[in-house]
């Protein structure tokens, strides 16, 4: 267990303490809180190009934040003892928050809207599905087959509500987890009260980067033609937003430079060596300067619609391979130099160990199987096939 | 979204407006009773598994201090060796060791002063002991005793010349 | 890496038995030792350490402390002019054997005793999620190892590094300031077998205390004071450039 050391560190320091499955959590979480807010826009904001991609943005976060727990359980030296949190929280502990937020955001926010917007076809599939497929529809009526226009008139004002409030909610069960890093005064790489705000919105940045490649993929492996205005609009909050997350971290590493502590050397050094290609290559110019350019070309160039489709498609790739480098330099980054300023270490990543490799790409997988399970109970497009059904069963 | 349908126009009989809403909205009402039994079977679950002993001091398992302050002891503490080795301790409190403890150069020994005969003491190699501290090194305070062992011994053992309980040069030899 | 069935089987009833016994009751106090009349604190004598190490490795006999993690170390400072910030420190396996010969002549070279400070206003206590690191009513920084999740936060917010994560109990771990000893009338180990008096083990409450002359009469400095942790780990004649 031969870590290389430059310089000095403290002894207990050598070897890194959070793994990728903690850069992996965080951009899970943030996937949900992005999609949420990409949802929301058409819910609450009346943004009506997006509708398309309403429903596949909600079962899109459910699916991740199904995952989202488990990179951290797989971390934990007793998995088994994390049901303390629910016990006994400690309230000066942001961590301590995640069970409370996670449940719900899960169940009072994203799992009720999905139900409340999907009931009409739950409803309609349990009276006209077989076998187990109709006892699950079953069970998910309640017992309540309900589907009248005034029903579904206050199924729709709840829903606005609960979207409302949903808003906060996945800010907080994202803003948390950069509270989390940013709160750490003992780490200068991670303590900033931008911390939180940087985490919001590179989540929205993949948020919406993932649901607008989802759309666009799903759509073309259904043989669908796909709503230019609305990936026309989705690319257009992507951009603003990019535009604010870039913003927002030139604003740390510019007052960082300008300040110059005493920590700035040694995490200087850093980001021009172990973090160089990680940070300047992949976060910096592959994954946020390479997709704002791409993404305002768009914006300011009339282009066709077979360019734009390309654009948005390699532009969200590069976004999300960007922000999941943002988190790995932020999480790995954070461990690799010193307290004392004085020395660096490695991170030995595992491969098919607990916390290894393969268990990441599992995971990252993982979200996609719920998803293609989610699409295939909750058909986000049910215009076609919902409608059909009830057709024939009449 | 669409214009409010003609169900829901108030009725001539508020309690017909109020059954309609009741009516619609019943699924609403199932959910909460689902998440209302979710709670209370949380706070059950709760009040079973939250350790009897925490809080009592502050936010911890209060046993957790008892369980720590009953781990076992390896040091016995010079106290306990000078009880029985009141002849070591004649040679050493007059020398400029008597500020060492005997297990820093014994190592733990409780063991060995719960069942004296049990357990014995390993005989100590000066060669290693003795240069872990008189080793000269830079970074020692100048004027703390320091030399540079193989050229000072010529490869002997420290205690052919030194007593260790009290080593000025000319204080007897060795036991 | 996924967990089969029959391991599940086997772990759940383990961790409910486990469980059981952190919700037991109260066993017996200490006879004696009053929590209310303590407050633990260290003070470590920078000019009269002579880095042989002995406290390192007397921590790790009465502690049992795993190879290659430290609840005490000892570092070597070499500053070779004004540069104050940039120091040359190295500390060989925590110290534990010594230290081999200076490789830079000349310069200012000291040794540099680290512990857990036990502080205060402990971030790492502020942080755990679930309250299994906490201080006690007598000032000693404790971790419940039957509690503690290993989530591995508390070790990021010690600003000292003194935390690591136990490998055979994959919780989190740190000097303890010998509390089972120190209850008992014992000092710790570190200072018991401390040849030179470096280490002094002190009870802030006890006005009889030597360490109250001390602070009175000498200048002393904490580690990091900028990080306000209230630390009650006490230095004599420490170098402006330690880190």
């Amino acid at each position: 267990m031969q870590i290389p050391v430059e310089g000095f560190m403290y002894p207990n320091e050598v070897e890194l303490q959070w793994s990728v499955l903690i850069v992996l959590y965080p951009f899970i979480t943030g996937l949900v809180a992005g999609a949420f807010i990409l949802a929301s826009l058409e819910r609450v904001f009346q943004v009506q190009a997006v509708k398309p991609t309403y429903r596949l943005a909600l079962l899109t976060a459910l699916a991740f934040l199904l995952v989202a727990p488990m990179p951290l359980q797989l971390h934990l030296g007793h998995p088994e003892r994390s049901f303390e949190m629910y016990l006994t929280p400690h309230v000066s502990s942001a961590m301590a928050m995640f069970g409370f937020v996670y449940l719900w955001y899960l169940l009072a926010v994203l799992v009720l809207e999905i139900w409340l917007d999907y009931r009409h076809d739950i409803v309609v599939l349990s009276q006209t599905t077989t076998g187990w497929r109709r006892l699950i529809y079953r069970m998910l009526t309640l017992g309540s087959t309900n589907v009248s226009p005034h029903a579904l008139h206050i199924d729709e004002r709840a829903g606005w509500l609960i979207t409302l409030i949903g808003i906060p909610s996945a800010f907080l069960l994202h803003g948390y987890v950069g509270f989390i890093f940013g709160s750490v005064k003992a780490n200068p790489w991670w303590s900033s009260p931008l911390m939180p705000v940087v985490f919001l919105f590179s989540a929205m940045v993949s948020g919406i980067a993932v649901v607008m490649l989802l759309y666009m993929v799903l759509n073309w492996m259904r043989r669908e033609p796909i709503d230019m205005r609305c990936v026309d609009t989705v690319a257009k909050y992507l951009f603003y937003t990019f535009i604010i997350d870039f913003s927002l971290e030139m604003l740390d590493l510019i007052h960082r430079i300008y300040e110059a502590d005493e920590s700035f050397r040694s995490l200087d050094f850093m980001v021009h060596t172990k973090l160089y290609f990680s940070h300047i290559v992949v976060q910096i110019l592959l994954g946020t300067v390479t997709p704002i350019v791409l993404l305002g070309l768009t914006q300011v160039a009339k282009l066709t619609d077979l360019a734009r489709k390309r654009i948005y498609v390699l532009s969200g790739c590069l976004t999300l391979i960007g922000i999941f480098a943002m988190r790995w330099n932020v999480v790995i980054g954070g461990q690799l130099f010193s307290k004392s300023f004085l020395g660096y270490t490695t991170y030995k990543m595992g491969f098919a160990t607990r916390e290894g490799l393969l268990t990441a790409i599992v995971l990252t997988i993982l979200p996609f199987m719920f998803l293609w399970a989610l699409v295939k109970l909750l058909p986000p497009w049910p215009e076609k096939a919902v409608l059909a059904e009830a057709a024939s069963a009449q | 979204m669409a214009a409010e349908p003609a169900s829901i126009r108030p009725s001539r009989f508020w309690w017909n407006t109020g059954m309609k809403i009741l009516q619609d909205t019943g699924h609403l009402f199932r959910v909460a009773a689902v998440f209302l039994v979710g709670f209370v079977a949380f706070l059950v679950l709760r009040s079973l598994l939250v350790p009897r002993s925490f809080g009592r001091y502050g936010h911890y398992r209060a046993n957790a201090i008892t369980e720590i302050a009953a781990l076992p002891v390896h040091y016995a503490g010079h106290q306990v060796c000078e009880g029985c080795h009141t002849d070591v301790l004649d040679v050493k409190s007059k020398g400029v060791h008597k500020g060492v403890a005997c297990e820093s150069c014994h190592g733990p020994l409780a063991a060995h002063a719960d069942d004296p005969a049990a357990v014995t003491p390993a005989k100590l190699d000066t060669r290693i002991l003795c240069a872990r501290c008189h080793q000269e090194n830079l970074a020692k305070p100048k004027d703390f005793p320091q030399v540079n062992a193989p050229e000072h011994s010529s490869g002997a053992a420290c205690n052919t010349c030194h007593q260790p309980h009290s080593p000025a040069m000319n204080v007897g030899v060795a036991q | 890496m996924t967990m089969t069935r029959r391991q599940l089987l086997i772990l759940l009833p383990a961790a409910a038995i486990a469980w059981d016994s952190i919700l037991a009751g109260t066993p017996e106090a200490s006879p004696n030792y009053e929590m209310a009349e303590h407050w633990w604190a260290m003070l470590i004598d920078i000019t009269k350490c002579i880095g042989c190490g002995s406290c390192v490795r007397a921590c790790q006999l009465e502690n049992q402390v795993p190879d290659g993690y430290y609840r005490t170390w000892v570092e070597r400072y070499h500053i070779a002019d004004w540069e104050m910030e940039y120091p040359k420190v190295d500390s060989p396996d925590g110290g534990k054997n010594g230290f081999p010969p200076a490789k830079e002549a000349g310069g200012k070279n000291f040794f540099v005793p680290k512990l857990c400070n036990h502080c205060a206003d402990s971030p790492c206590t502020q942080v755990c999620p679930v309250g299994a690191t906490f201080i006690s009513p007598d000032g000693v920084v404790l971790v419940d190892q039957k509690y503690c999740l290993g989530c591995r936060y508390c070790v990021q917010a010690c600003p000292y590094g003194c935390r690591f994560i136990n490998p055979q109990t994959n919780t989190a771990n740190k000097c303890t300031l010998c509390y089972h000893r120190i209850t008992k009338g014992l000092t710790t180990a570190c200072c018991e077998v401390c040849p030179t008096g470096t280490r002094q083990l002190a009870n802030l409450k006890d006005p009889k205390d030597p360490i109250h002359e001390f602070l009175r009469t000498h200048s002393v400095q904490v580690l990091k004071p900028q990080m306000a942790t209230h630390s009650k780990c006490f230095y004599n004649g420490l170098d402006g450039s330690v880190r």
